[in-house]
């Protein structure tokens, strides 16, 4: 098998919280790999530790009230990020791992133009000209499907729609050609026709540049479309890790399963289509304060003893390669105990 | 969907042009009109859910809030269990509101931060000089048991509550001066999808309960398909589509239902479907396209001169379903 491009390892990134009295354990151990080429969801709802992780990888995390603890570990291209010096690091971000974000409208300046802003990035990394920079922007605006693109590089980001400023966004974090995308919420922001030519064009130069892709979202429908794997979490911990159709066809973390059940379905069939949704009771716990035990619980309609007293590890449920699938639940041990789901 | 006596709500002819705001602070000539709502009307029968769907900027809102008057229409009728809303006095419309409610998307801004969940229960109580005092208090336990939250959180400020109890507060809010009529504006597009099945499932058990008839706003067209009888789609302050909700789902007529429709991410990997994907934005409904609005992202391979220039009617393509498309008898 190959190599990964990215290896992240017990990672582990904690905030102080407001009052200064307690620890918010924002991401909790987490450990993922991403392999060359490929598309990896990293799926959860909120407050479950997704964006941090995907700030951690870049150290783009306010320091303080965060920090990412010692023993932590995000391995690229042979080198600890983690311990890299700030002009080594600075040579990976938005060169060699680049990021894209869920707002498009705060997340671009709005006084310099939209050439000026993916230009900045050549000229950084690769000590482009100004003229050549400005022709590689341009060059970027029609890659990402702008029409008159020679035109628009002048333009200010408020001349321009969601839909647009997102291309913009994508322009700017491939102009150096990244090894790897992060992509956080994408098109969380956007309507759902502009949603899908986003999709498109990101499922198009992933192909066309070879980059692999860690998608972080919210929306299962969206990984289903996009992701090859797909690393559930919850409560700051991975609880499930598998490749996507197998994840979708055989569902086995509680948590994993409640997601599934909750989300309204489109192609559900008339009969079903105004059957009760089954949800998951209860709220996300909060970061300073996750349940003993299995941190899923308190909301999990299979528990029992062991559960509330210790904190299962990740177990191997593969049926293809060992590692594939893997899960955190004593369930796993005990699948006696998956009895029929109780009713909402 | 055409007026009839039996409906709780009938609107004809809704519309609302918003001014356009002067350039240059407020000193240069004002920019066009925008045709938020133009000429919208439906009807919706006592107990049932009509669902708005659209994209941002189609107009869906301003239609749940003209039809409660919180904004003036331009032009048009409601009629509220056969009065009209339009031509009320304050004093009338006061009475006529505590029958018509509304539940909004932020269950964050829509609560007043300095009110507790008593206070805020307790107001349209008085307002409607419906309860106060010992009986006020037992009547605030029983809807915040109703919503499914422990009387406890009465104490309680918004901050302390997460967004899903918040968003029951609002509807407990809506429900406490015992309206017939509620219009969900994107009530549950701000919560996380486990916590949206819980309150989905509340307002489909609250509207069998008492009887509810909902207008629910959204652009989530999973979740409309999950909760709505009836199913209005708009565009540029259009309705372009209408139909009883299986039958729009199976089989949509307007190309941009179409569209629409396919579009949806499906949580399945061997379910996924050709999307077709629209070029372009939604334009501005300060220039809508001439003819039929549609048009200029119309993946129709009719497409032709005469929607570039006659506007589509809205009109019956098979029973109980209407579309406004020169080309709705062949769909794509």
């Amino acid at each position: 098998m190959t190599e990964p491009l990215l290896r992240v390892r017990d990672l582990k990134t904690y905030f102080v919280t407001e009052h200064g009295s307690g620890t918010a354990r924002a991401v909790d151990g987490v450990s993922f790999d991403l392999y060359p080429g490929e598309t990896l969801g990293l799926v959860g709802e909120s407050g479950c530790g997704k964006t941090v992780t995907s700030l951690s990888v870049l150290r783009l995390i306010p320091e303080p009230p965060g920090h990412i603890r010692p023993g932590s570990f995000i391995e690229f291209a042979g080198r600890n990020l983690l311990t890299l010096a700030p002009r080594e690091l600075r040579a990976i971000r938005g060169n060699q791992i680049a990021m894209i974000f869920q707002e498009p409208m705060t997340s671009l300046n709005p006084v310099f133009t939209v050439g000026d802003q993916i230009a900045e990035a050549a000229i950084v990394h690769q000590r482009l000209s100004r003229r050549a920079a400005r022709a590689r922007a341009i060059e970027m605006l029609k890659l990402v499907g702008i029409p008159d693109p020679a035109q628009r590089v002048d333009h200010y980001p408020h001349q321009m729609s969601g839909g647009m400023r997102q291309r913009v966004m994508i322009a700017m974090a491939l102009v150096c050609h990244p090894k790897v995308l992060i992509a956080d919420e994408p098109t969380t922001a956007l309507d759902v026709t502009i949603q899908a030519q986003i999709l498109e064009l990101l499922e198009r130069l992933q192909a066309e540049l070879g980059m692999a892709v860690m998608l972080i979202t919210h929306d299962l429908g969206v990984v289903a479309g996009s992701a090859d794997r797909v690393v559930v979490m919850y409560a700051g911990q991975v609880v499930e890790q598998a490749p996507t159709p197998d994840l979708f066809a055989r569902p086995l973390h509680p948590y994993t399963e409640g997601l599934l059940a909750s989300v309204p379905r489109l192609d559900a069939p008339p009969a079903r289509a105004r059957a009760r949704l089954h949800g998951i009771p209860g709220q996300v716990p909060a970061s300073s304060d996750w349940p003993g035990g299995c941190r899923f619980h308190p909301r999990c309609p299979y528990a029992w003893d062991r559960c509330r007293e210790e904190e299962p590890p990740l177990l191997d449920a593969s049926s293809g390669e060992p590692g594939s699938h893997t899960v955190r639940c004593w369930l796993l041990t005990e699948p006696q105990r998956r009895t029929t789901r109780p009713g909402p | 969907m055409t007026s009839s006596a039996s409906a709780l709500v009938d609107v004809q002819g809704l519309v609302k042009h918003f001014p356009g705001e002067r350039a240059f602070f407020g000193l240069g000539r004002p920019r066009a009109v925008v045709r938020a709502v133009d000429d919208v009307s439906f009807a919706i029968t006592p107990g049932q859910t009509l669902g708005l769907v659209g994209e941002s900027g189609c107009g869906k809102s301003t239609v749940g809030r003209t039809i409660l008057r919180l904004i003036e229409p331009d032009a048009g009728r409601v009629l509220i269990d056969g009065l009209n809303l339009l031509t009320l006095g304050s004093r009338e419309l006061r009475a006529l509101r505590r029958r018509m409610q509304i539940v909004f998307q932020d269950p964050y801004g829509s609560l007043n931060p300095r009110l507790t969940v008593r206070q805020t229960l307790a107001e349209p109580l008085a307002i409607h000089h419906l309860a106060t005092g010992a009986d006020a208090g037992r009547r605030i336990a029983a809807l915040l048991e109703e919503v499914g939250l422990d009387p406890g959180f009465a104490a309680s400020y918004a901050h302390e509550l997460s967004g899903g109890q918040r968003q029951r507060v609002g509807i407990a809010r809506a429900l406490s001066v015992e309206p017939q009529f509620l219009v969900l504006d994107e009530p549950v597009s701000a919560l996380d999808v486990s916590v949206q099945a819980q309150v989905l499932n509340l307002l489909a058990d609250l509207q069998q309960r008492r009887r509810l008839t909902y207008l629910f706003i959204a652009h989530d067209l999973a979740v409309v398909k999950h909760i709505a009888d009836q199913v209005a789609v708009m565009y540029l302050g259009k309705i372009v589509e209408w139909a009883p909700a299986p039958r729009l789902y199976a089989a949509p007529r307007h190309p941009y239902t179409t569209s629409l429709l396919s579009a949806v991410p499906v949580p399945d990997p061997m379910a996924q479907r050709p999307r077709i994907v629209l070029t372009g934005d939604v334009p501005s409904p300060a220039h809508p396209p001439a003819g039929c609005p549609f048009h200029p992202r119309c993946p129709h391979p009719k497409k032709d001169a005469r929607c570039r220039t006659e506007p589509p009617a809205l009109r019956e393509v098979a029973p109980g379903q209407l579309a406004a498309c020169h080309y709705a008898e062949e769909p794509l």
